[in-house]
C-alpha cells in the first residue's frame, strides 16, 4: 500500500513537470508537482515507525517558515540567487542524509554499491551546497561577479580532486568513517572552488548546472537507503538541469568545459582595452529623441537585458509599451536565452508587469523580423547583441548566437555608460551610425522617454 | 534483482523521462521550470525524516534535524516561489479579462 502511495506521487512529479512545459497549465503542473510531494511527505511521516517526532516536527517547521518567508519576500530580479539558495539547501539536505547513514551504519559490513551510494550523495550534495551559495554570492554582488583566478588553481583542484578520490577509496574500501568525512571536507572545497574561478556572465549555466546536480544527490541517496521514490525524483530533477544546461551553452556556442574551466571574461587588458576603444565617437540621445524615435514608428522591438533587471525597469518598459501600442506602434520583445542570469529570467521579470506571453519572442523568432524593424530599444544589454560575435572571428564570442539587431533600421541603445558588458569585450554596434546612445539608468530613462512621448 | 539493480533500472528509466517531458520547453518558461524541477529535488525530504525520525545518536538527531529543516526550505519555498512566478504568467485575453 505504502509503495503504491510513493508510486503515485511520482507520478505527480511526472505529470506536474509535463504540465510546467506550457504557460496555460504550468500553475496547475507546479501545484500537482506539490501535491505529490506532500502526499509523500505524509507517507513517510506515516508508514515509518518514527520515534523521534519532536525533530522530526520540529525540522518541518522551522523549515516551511524559513522556506515560505524568502519565497514570499523574494524581488523577482533577486530570482536567480533564491534559486541558486534553494538549489543549496537541496544539496546540503542529501549530504546530511548520507552522514546520518555513515553514523548509523555499520560501514565495515555495508555492501560495496550502498558505500559508494553514500559517498556519491556526500560528494555530490557538498558541492552543491558550497557550489550554490558562492554562485549566490556572486549574483548579489557579495563576491566580485568576474572570474577569480589565482595562480596554481588548477593544481590545487587537481590535488583536491585527487585526494578525495583517495580518501573516499580508502573510507569505501576499510570501513572507517574517517574516510567518508574526508571526501565531504574535499568536496565543500571542490564546490566552492570550481565556481569562484565562472564569470557572472556564465551564470545561468552554473545555476542549471548546480539544478542537475541537486537532483543526483537526491537520486544517490535515494540509492545509499534504498528509495525509489527518492531514485526517481532525483532522477527527474538530474535529467531537466541537464537539458537546460545544454541549451545554455548552445545559446553561448560554448562547450560545459570551456565555461567551467576557461575563466571567460577575465581576459587581459579588459579595461584598458575598453578605455581605448571608449573614446571613439557615437552618436548620443535625450529622452526626446528616443521618444521621436519610437513614437513615429510602425514596428519597435524590446530587447531586454540585465541592465533592466537591475534598474527593476520592468513596470517602466510596460508602460512605455502601452503608450506606444496605443499610438498604433507593433510591438514585440526579443529574448536571447542567456539574456540575464538565469534562463528566462527576462520572461519572469516582463510577466511580473503584466506583459503577455505572446509578445516574447525567442531567438529563433525574432531574427527574421528585424529587417522590417523600425526601431530596436536595447534596455542595458551588452554581448547578446554583439555583431562581433558574428563577424569578427578574433572575438572571444565568436559563433555565439546572437540577436542581429543591427539589421534593423535603427537602434537605441539605453546604458549607463560604454563600459563592457559580463564578457568583458567592446561592442562594435555603439559605435554604428544607425546606434543612438542613451546613457541613463533603464528605469529613469524610460521614464522620462513616456513623459517626452505624451508630449509628441 | 538485488535492490541496487532495481534502483538503478528506475534511475535510468526515470531520467529518460525527464529528458522526454522536458526537452521541448519555450524558453518563456525555463526560470519556473528549473525552480518546480529544483523544488522536486527537495523529495531528499523522505530521506530526511526517515534520518532524523529514526536516529537515536545525539549527532545522528542534530544531522537529521538540519537535513529535515533544509529539504523543508527546498520544498516549501520551491513549490512557493515558482507558484508567485507562474501566477504572473498572463496571456493578453488574461490580462484583459478582468478590467475591461
Amino acid at each position: 500500500m505504502t509503495d503504491a502511495l510513493y508510486l503515485a506521487s511520482a507520478v505527480a512529479f511526472i505529470v506536474g513537470l509535463k504540465q510546467l512545459g506550457t504557460p496555460r497549465t504550468a500553475r496547475v503542473g507546479n501545484r500537482i508537482a506539490a501535491a505529490g510531494m506532500l502526499a509523500a511527505t505524509v507517507i513517510t511521516l506515516v508508514a515509518e515507525d518514527i520515534v523521534n517526532w519532536t525533530t522530526v516536527v520540529a525540522g518541518l517547521v522551522v523549515g516551511a517558515i524559513i522556506g515560505a518567508w524568502f519565497a514570499v519576500r523574494v524581488q523577482m530580479t533577486a530570482m536567480p540567487q533564491m534559486v541558486a539558495a534553494f538549489n543549496g539547501f537541496g544539496g546540503i539536505a542529501s549530504a546530511l542524509v548520507a552522514a546520518v547513514a555513515v553514523i548509523e551504519a555499520d560501514l565495515g559490513s555495508i555492501a560495496a554499491e550502498t558505500s559508494v551510494s553514500i559517498l556519491v550523495s556526500l560528494v555530490i550534495g557538498a558541492i552543491t551546497f558550497t557550489g550554490s551559495f558562492i554562485a549566490l554570492g556572486k549574483l548579489q554582488g557579495v563576491l566580485p561577479g568576474r572570474p577569480l583566478l589565482f595562480p596554481g588553481q588548477q593544481v590545487v583542484n587537481g590535488l583536491l580532486v585527487a585526494g578525495l578520490l583517495g580518501v573516499a577509496i580508502w573510507g569505501g574500501v576499510s570501513g572507517a568513517a574517517a574516510g567518508y568525512w574526508a571526501a565531504s571536507g574535499a568536496a565543500l572545497a571542490i564546490g566552492a572552488l570550481a565556481v569562484v574561478p565562472i564569470g557572472g556572465a556564465d551564470m545561468p549555466v552554473v545555476i542549471s548546472l548546480l539544478n542537475s546536480f541537486s537532483g543526483l544527490a537526491a537520486a544517490a541517496a535515494g540509492f545509499a537507503i534504498e528509495s525509489n521514490e527518492l531514485i526517481i525524483g532525483g532522477a527527474l530533477v538530474g535529467a531537466a538541469g541537464l537539458i537546460l544546461t545544454v541549451q545554455m551553452t548552445e545559446a553561448m556556442n560554448r562547450s560545459l568545459a570551456n565555461v567551467l574551466f576557461a575563466g571567460f571574461g577575465s581576459g587581459g587588458g579588459g579595461e584598458g582595452g575598453a578605455a581605448t576603444m571608449s573614446d571613439r565617437p557615437v552618436n548620443r540621445a535625450t529622452a526626446d529623441d528616443v521618444a521621436i524615435a519610437l513614437g513615429y514608428a510602425d514596428s519597435v522591438m524590446i530587447v531586454p537585458g540585465y541592465g533592466l533587471a537591475v534598474a527593476q525597469a520592468q513596470h517602466a518598459v510596460r508602460e512605455l509599451a502601452d503608450a506606444l501600442e496605443e499610438r498604433g506602434v507593433t510591438l514585440h520583445y526579443a529574448i536571447h536565452p542567456v539574456a540575464g542570469r538565469m534562463p528566462g529570467h527576462m520572461n519572469v521579470l516582463l510577466a511580473e508587469a503584466d506583459t503577455p506571453y505572446e509578445l516574447l519572442l525567442d531567438l529563433d523568432h525574432a531574427d527574421p523580423m528585424f529587417p522590417q524593424t523600425d526601431v530596436v530599444l536595447i534596455l542595458g544589454a551588452n554581448d547578446v547583441v554583439n555583431p562581433a560575435a558574428r563577424d569578427d572571428p578574433s572575438s572571444s564570442i565568436y559563433g555565439m548566437p546572437i540577436l542581429n539587431v543591427d539589421r534593423a533600421a535603427r537602434v537605441i541603445v539605453v546604458k549607463r555608460s560604454l563600459s563592457p558588458g559580463f564578457a568583458g569585450i567592446d561592442n562594435p554596434l555603439f559605435y554604428d551610425d544607425k546606434t543612438l546612445m542613451f546613457f541613463a539608468d533603464a528605469k529613469g530613462a524610460l521614464e522620462d522617454t513616456l513623459a517626452a512621448l505624451k508630449q509628441l | 534483482m538485488s535492490p541496487f539493480m532495481v534502483g538503478v533500472t528506475v534511475f535510468v528509466l526515470a531520467a529518460f523521462v525527464g529528458l522526454e517531458v522536458i526537452s521541448k520547453v519555450p524558453p518563456t518558461l525555463h526560470t519556473p521550470l528549473m525552480s518546480g524541477a529544483n523544488a522536486i529535488s527537495g523529495i531528499t525530504i523522505i530521506g530526511a525524516i526517515t534520518a532524523a525520525g529514526l536516529s537515536d545518536g545525539t549527532t545522528a538527531q542534530v544531522l537529521g534535524f538540519v537535513a529535515v529543516v533544509t529539504a523543508t526550505i527546498n520544498v516549501v519555498g520551491g513549490f512557493l516561489v515558482t507558484d508567485r512566478m507562474l501566477e504572473m504568467f498572463k496571456s493578453r485575453s488574461d490580462r484583459k479579462r478582468p478590467s475591461e
